[in-house]
């Protein structure tokens, strides 16, 4: 599905990626923790194409395609998707509308007809349906005005719609109490299957607690410095990262 | 006042001595009291000239395109149904009940008006001047100042023709009342009055759209001026859309005065003109009244246009929201002044203006500018405004979920005109500025492929 090699790269001339190394296999969870700064936003973002960020380095296969050559939306047509860690608002166009146009650009890469506005609201209500959510915020302005969870759960829904093969969530936990993390960690559950993969971006372990990973990697200072099972998780929570810190000082 | 240069004094001289000489029948259309308003009018215009780029409310516009050339006042001769047709193509829009205007002159063929509830004055100016002038006399030019613009003393001196809406006391009228005004290409250099009176009674509600279209190249001016006075509790929802031609110049006054409790919606969409410049004047003169003016602009090639409001709240607990958003391509300029003043012991004012700029080429450009002046304690006024290109992070964040670059550039761009176009309650209306934009939009989107 996703393999990347000694990946670096840099913005404004500063190195933040420093030769990164994963493969994700169809169907897996992979959980990428560290601490803030250690690189995990701008490795999501460097994945996803954001244009801020040089590659210097390395490589990047997604579905046998050399994906640092696609540009934003081809890697999204392809079956990428990123969750924003800070989804923008987008002022004065609604959510279904918004909706509809990546779908349908999504499925025009695939060789599929284009839906109208009424086959779309099917689709949405069963996708809605399928993540146990209501349509309040389907015809709200994208984003706008909308709380931290609101955004959130707005990403989930756009998961929902686009169906990707490789979803990237960036701390899809970040600012969430309890109950919204609970629904948020729900609807991500309701999408997992075989043939579809998710690397979950977090800082803290508790949101391994609702979404299981396969894979846990310990991200510092741009580079992946250690990986196990999800038993890996728990014991980062309990010992700190300054636990996986030694012994990559002492080594 | 010293005349920028001889041209246009030669101009000013044109409009006078045309005043002069007007024909017997043109001045027997006029009542007495109504011939001395003129007659103050054009000594008004003849003292002040036209605006000077050195006076700071025209600072931003260059007008001397337009003062140095005579005008000849438009006399409606036009093919009728082929500029009816040309003109649809740019708004395909007609309200139930509307007044049309040909160059200026009222069209029975073209106007509809059934279906009023009873008691409520709709007709052409002439008309209603001819059958009701004392319906008139008490509104008509009593609040549109001819010391505050040249412009609206103009007006004052020559208009003729323009719509006339009066509703009396209690009564709701649920169609939206259209005055529609449609330009041709023009036969020479040729100018158009419109004089547009709304007189909304105690407790009544109305809604209007003015629509101002042109045809063609023709290097035309309309110079209108609307004067909306509500009484108290009074409901007014107004929608004004200018799409005249490329080379058309338009100036426009629109003139408020509101009761105790009554509330103005108003929404402006400026496509069209090389030249425009519309001065919004809002006096909230009773406790508790309201008013919301939402604006859009969306310019291309060497477009300009210049919005200027400006709101009096006189009263305590009087609110005023103020949104305007301009979309700026190629070498076009826009204009934003907002004017706020809160009087003294106008407390519990609560005064909120925005003004959002796109600017989507290195070529445009927009000045704002917020004018708070505020002579009460306790109040509430915020004002913020925002220049730039299309957000990198918004663009990026459409084309992460699939959508190209230039479908999201489109879709930015249409968002930010969507949140003014939205606010237009009337849903045909809406409709039909949602496809014109979208036209427009996607226009420009083929233009800049072209380039490549």
């Amino acid at each position: 599905m996703l393999e990347i090699r000694n990946l670096r790269a840099a913005i404004n001339g500063k190195e933040i990626l420093k030769g990164i190394d994963l493969t994700v296999e169809p169907g897996e969870v992979h959980a990428m923790m560290g601490p803030n700064g250690s690189g995990k936003s701008t490795l999501s973002q460097v994945l996803a194409g954001h244009p801020s960020f040089e590659v210097t380095d390395g490589s990047v296969t997604f579905q046998g395609h050399d994906l640092l050559e696609l540009e934003p939306e081809e890697r999204a047509c392809n079956g990428l998707f990123l969750a924003f860690q800070y989804p923008v608002e987008i002022r004065g166009i609604t959510n279904s509308y918004f909706l509809r146009h990546a779908l349908n650009a999504r499925r025009k890469c695939e060789g599929l007809e284009e839906l109208d506005p009424l086959d779309f609201l099917d689709v949405l209500e069963r996708k809605l349906a399928t993540i146990e959510w209501d349509d309040s915020f389907v015809n709200r302005p994208v984003n706008e005005g909308f709380s931290g969870g609101e955004k959130k759960r707005n990403e989930i829904l756009q998961l929902a719609v686009l169906e990707p093969k490789l979803a990237i969530l960036d701390e899809p936990d970040s600012g969430l109490d309890i109950d919204a993390l609970r629904i948020v960690a729900d609807g991500v559950n309701r999408l997992r299957s075989p043939d579809k993969s998710i690397l979950l971006i977090t800082h803290y372990q508790r949101l391994l607690n609702y979404i299981v990973p396969d894979r846990v990697h310990v991200l510092l200072n741009g580079k992946v410095v250690t990986s196990g099972g999800k038993e890996l998780a728990q014991e980062l929570e309990s010992k700190g990262y300054d636990w996986v810190k030694e012994p990559v000082a002492a080594s | 006042m010293p005349r920028e240069n001889v041209g246009q004094q030669a101009t000013v001289e044109h409009y006078v001595s045309k005043f002069g000489t007007r024909t017997a029948a043109d001045r027997a259309a006029s009542p007495e009291w109504l011939e001395d308003i003129r007659k103050k009018a054009i000594g008004r215009f003849e003292e002040a000239g036209f605006p000077s780029s050195r006076d700071e409310r025209w600072r931003f516009t260059n007008f001397s395109q337009l003062a140095t050339r005579t005008f000849a006042l438009g006399n409606g001769n036009t093919e009728r149904d082929s500029l009816e047709q040309a003109v649809n193509t740019k708004l395909g829009w007609r309200s139930d009940v509307r007044l049309v205007f040909i160059d200026g002159r009222f069209s029975h063929e073209l106007s509809s008006l059934d279906d009023l509830p009873n008691g409520v004055v709709v007709g052409s100016l002439a008309e209603v001047m001819n059958n009701n002038t004392a319906a008139l006399h008490s509104h008509l030019a009593s609040i549109a100042d001819i010391a505050d613009s040249p412009f609206t003393a103009l007006n004052t001196a020559f208009f003729s023709e323009g719509g006339i809406l009066l509703v009396p006391d209690g009564v709701w009228v649920e169609s939206p009342i259209q005055f529609l005004y449609l330009t041709s290409d023009g036969r020479g250099e040729s100018v158009t009055h419109p004089r547009n009176l709304v007189a909304v009674g105690e407790n009544a509600q109305a809604t209007i759209a003015e629509c101002y279209l042109g045809k063609g190249n023709g290097c035309t001016w309309t110079n209108s001026v609307t004067e909306c006075v509500l009484a108290n509790a009074a409901h007014l929802t107004a929608h004004r859309v200018q799409v005249e031609g490329a080379n058309a110049f338009h100036t426009a006054t629109t003139q408020c005065r509101q009761g105790r409790d009554s509330t103005i919606r108003f929404t402006t969409v400026d496509f069209g003109s090389a030249l425009s410049r519309h001065d919004l004047n809002f006096q909230l003169n009773g406790t508790g009244a309201s008013c919301s003016i939402h604006g859009l602009s969306h310019l291309r090639d060497k477009q300009h246009a210049d919005n200027q409001t400006n709101i009096v709240h006189s009263t305590p607990n009087c609110t005023s929201v103020e949104r305007f958003n301009g979309i700026y391509d190629d070498k076009s300029h826009g204009v934003f002044t907002g004017r706020v003043l809160v009087e003294p012991g106008a407390q519990q004012t609560d005064a909120i203006q925005s003004s959002r700029n796109l600017l989507l080429s290195d070529t445009a450009r927009v000045d704002v500018q917020p004018q708070l002046e505020i002579f009460a304690d306790d109040v509430k006024c915020t004002h913020g405004a925002t220049v730039g290109p299309i957000d990198d992070d918004a663009l990026f964040y459409l084309r992460s979920k699939g959508i190209t670059a230039d479908d999201a550039r489109t879709m930015l761009t249409y968002g930010f005109a969507a949140e003014i176009v939205d606010t237009i309650g009337t849903e045909s209306l809406r409709d039909h500025l949602e496809a014109l934009l979208r036209s427009r939009l996607n226009a420009a989107k083929r233009d800049s492929e072209g380039d490549l």
